[in-house]
């Protein structure tokens, strides 16, 4: 089984976001890995532990510091990494989609994991782009693969709670939106050790996509209200909710 | 079918010892007994390992159990390990792993040197490397110091907003932009934790008052990892020492001074390893050091009888018992009383080694924890304070007081003492 995870390195919002003309200054912003493409990347592990093969990792490498993400991805279990060589942090989700893709072509995969979506561009495009790209079936959302023979059951999540279970052939692309399981830790030690061994294959972007969208204006947003602290004992509080609600004519 | 096997013996026909008549039976010994039930493979399993190796030591003379505070609450201690070991635990995936605190107790009294805090984190680390179970609440704490920076999974971002709590300027050390006296290390949990910052804001004013030229590091500050280390992730606290041994270097100061014992001890004891050698000091040495200056301040009367609690990495594994001592008794309507367990043979809180982020996994293999153990201690000494010096106990204690019908009983770090003292509160 060829299993391959599309990873994004995204700018960090732990930190406030510090803006540049018309986009994040991503001289000043740590990168991590997107939240989905952790969950992926243990989806993607779990499939091997259950079914055998081995998992490649790509991504493209926005600001030259990738190699830490995917030394990580392969200390929790993935057998290859690989970096597209980008350096331009700003590549939108559709120019990263094409150059995943022609990466991804030549490795026949069986199945391409993606994060559902992440937190930079939020449009979820990554894995149907790739799909599109690779001419195969997609299905995003999910939050359990499990793989007998050449095709898989899928778990795919809707709003409100609601879960469906499909069947699906492979190959096929996934977009994770959680992993069977909690991603697992990766001890520093480890880490480390796969630092000095490890060896990550280089290539070259290539291909161009645009959203078609260009950015007009980035700012913080403008913090207009404040929120109302209704101090007092409980009784006092509740009174006084209760007097808010009727003042909006809310009951 | 052969009875059963007689143990064989030697004895002397005649023999004299210091003028004594000792012949015969009286002389007699047994040889030495072919042990067939167990063997020393899983004890030698720990002892190959790298800083496992004085496991093997253990003769079983059992002077370690009743001094380790997990077997007060279990069954435990080095001696107990090493017979486990032989008769099949193999403690590479034992929950027995996870329960030591590294308090240093047993190490105190064994005339053996079977060094638990050294044996814990090598088995510890063995075991997080090759995969085997460990408790997912630790994991936790190991992630989100990786990730964030501080084992509480805090923004970096926030890491110096407790001092507008202070009431006084705390000044940034990046911002003062010239060399200070102290560089105050503030520590993870009096920076995060609501009752730690009641700490640190209390440090502030108490520094303030005193005079002293001071700086903190603020959002350049992150997590010493020294618990981390000890629960076995050397590489995590690896790569937060590489990081905090540049900053501090980027800035001029005469003293790092922390609030937490855990800190003093990475910084003071483990640091050097890593070629960072420069003088550190904890809270306590150093208002002790301050003690003329600071008792006219404390002008109001605190009534209250208080305990003092040794935390392990202050007193055992650095030495300091008299400083918070001397703090507590400076201060007007103090009435000190001792528990029990005191200085040298202080009773753990339970939260060193990592313990501090395994309470659930723990609670399971123990009838009570650590914490409830030492404020049943402290209550019944008639003390209605409970008076610590480790960020790490406030929130322990505060929540042991409570679970074991001990609310009476007020949980308080030294500094909050001694700001009460000076401000009247
Ligand atoms: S005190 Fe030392 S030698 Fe004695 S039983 Fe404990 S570990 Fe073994
Ligand atoms: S270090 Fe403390 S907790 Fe660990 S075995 Fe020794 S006495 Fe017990």
């Amino acid at each position: 089984m060829n299993i391959v995870v599309a990873i994004k390195h995204i700018p960090s919002i732990a930190d406030d976001l510090p803006v540049k003309g018309n986009n994040v200054d991503f001289d000043s912003v740590d990168f991590v890995l997107n939240e989905f493409d952790e969950q992926s990347i243990e989806q993607a592990v779990l499939v091997k532990e259950a079914v055998g093969g081995t998992v490649t990792v790509v991504g493209v490498d926005m600001i030259g510091e990738l190699d830490n993400v995917l030394h990580l991805a392969l200390a929790k279990g993935a057998d290859k990494a690989v970096k597209i060589t980008g350096d331009d942090p700003a590549a939108d989700s559709h120019m990263q989609a094409k150059w995943l893709s022609e990466a991804i072509k030549g490795m026949s995969p069986n199945i391409v994991f993606a994060g559902v979506q992440a937190s930079n561009d939020l449009d979820g495009q990554i894995g149907p782009m790739i799909a599109a790209y690779l001419d195969m079936p997609y299905i995003g959302g999910v939050s359990s693969v499990e793989v007998a023979g050449d095709s898989a059951t899928v778990n795919k999540e809707f709003a409100g709670g609601v879960g469906a279970k499909y069947s699906v052939s492979l190959p096929m692309v996934v977009g994770v939106q959680a992993a069977s399981k909690p991603p697992r830790y990766a001890p520093v030690s480890k880490v480390r050790q796969v630092a000095q061994t490890a060896t990550i294959e280089k290539v070259a972007p290539s291909g161009e996509a645009s959203s078609g969208l260009t950015m007009k204006k980035m700012a913080p947003p403008v913090v207009t209200g404040h929120a109302e602290m209704i101090e007092g004992s409980s009784k006092e509080v509740a009174a006084k909710i209760v007097e808010l609600l009727k003042s909006k004519g809310l009951a | 079918m052969a009875g059963p096997i007689k143990a064989k013996y030697v004895e002397k026909e005649h023999a004299v010892v210091d003028g004594v008549d000792i012949s015969g039976h009286w002389n007699r010994m047994f040889e030495q007994r072919v042990i067939t039930e167990y063997t020393p493979e899983l004890i030698e399993k720990v002892a190959d390992i790298p800083g496992g190796e004085s496991f093997a030591n253990c003769y079983q003379c059992a002077k370690c159990v009743p001094v380790c505070p997990v077997d007060v609450v279990g069954n435990y201690g080095p001696r107990k390990l090493y017979r486990y070991a032989q008769t099949g635990m193999d403690l590479t995936e034992a929950p027995e792993l996870w329960l030591c605190t590294t308090c240093k107790n047993c190490l105190r009294v064994c005339p053996k040197e079977v060094d638990m805090i050294q044996i814990m984190p090598a088995v510890r680390e063995q075991a997080i490397l090759a995969g085997k179970f460990v408790p997912p609440e630790l994991q936790q704490a190991f992630e989100n110091t990786a990730k964030t920076g501080n084992p509480l999974g805090q923004p970096q971002r926030k890491r110096d907003a407790w001092i507008q709590s202070a009431g006084v300027p705390v000044p940034i050390i990046k911002d003062v932009a010239r060399p200070v006296d102290v560089l105050w290390y503030v520590g993870s949990y009096p920076s995060y934790h609501p009752r730690g910052i009641d700490a640190a804001a209390a440090a502030a004013r108490i520094f303030t008052a005193l005079g002293i030229d001071f700086a903190i590091l603020g959002k350049e500050e992150k997590d010493d990892a020294d618990s981390q280390r000890l629960a076995g992730e050397k590489g995590l606290f690896e790569m937060m020492t590489e990081y905090n041994i540049e900053t501090f270097n980027k800035y001029e100061w005469k003293e790092l001074m922390v609030t937490g014992p855990h800190e003093l001890n990475a910084f003071k004891n483990v640091y050097p390893k890593y070629g960072f050698e420069r003088p550190v000091v904890h809270y306590t040495t150093f208002l002790a050091r301050h003690l003329d200056q600071l008792k006219p301040l404390l002008k109001h009367s605190v009534n209250k009888k208080i305990t003092y609690h040794d935390p392990c990495y202050l007193g055992r594994h650095n030495g300091e018992y008299e400083a918070p001592r001397k703090l507590l008794e400076a201060i007007p309507g103090v009435e000190l009383v001792e528990m029990g367990r005191n200085r040298e043979n202080g009773y753990c809180c339970g939260g060193g080694g990592g313990g501090m982020w395994m309470d659930s996994f723990t609670a399971k293999h123990t009838t009570m924890r650590l914490s409830e153990k030492r404020a049943m201690e402290a209550a019944s000494t008639g003390a209605n304070v409970l008076a610590v010096a480790c960020p790490f106990e406030v929130s322990r204690f505060t929540d042991a007081v409570k679970s074991t019908g001990n609310e009476h009983v007020d949980v308080l770090d030294i500094l909050e003492l001694l700001d009460r003292s000076m401000r009247g509160e």
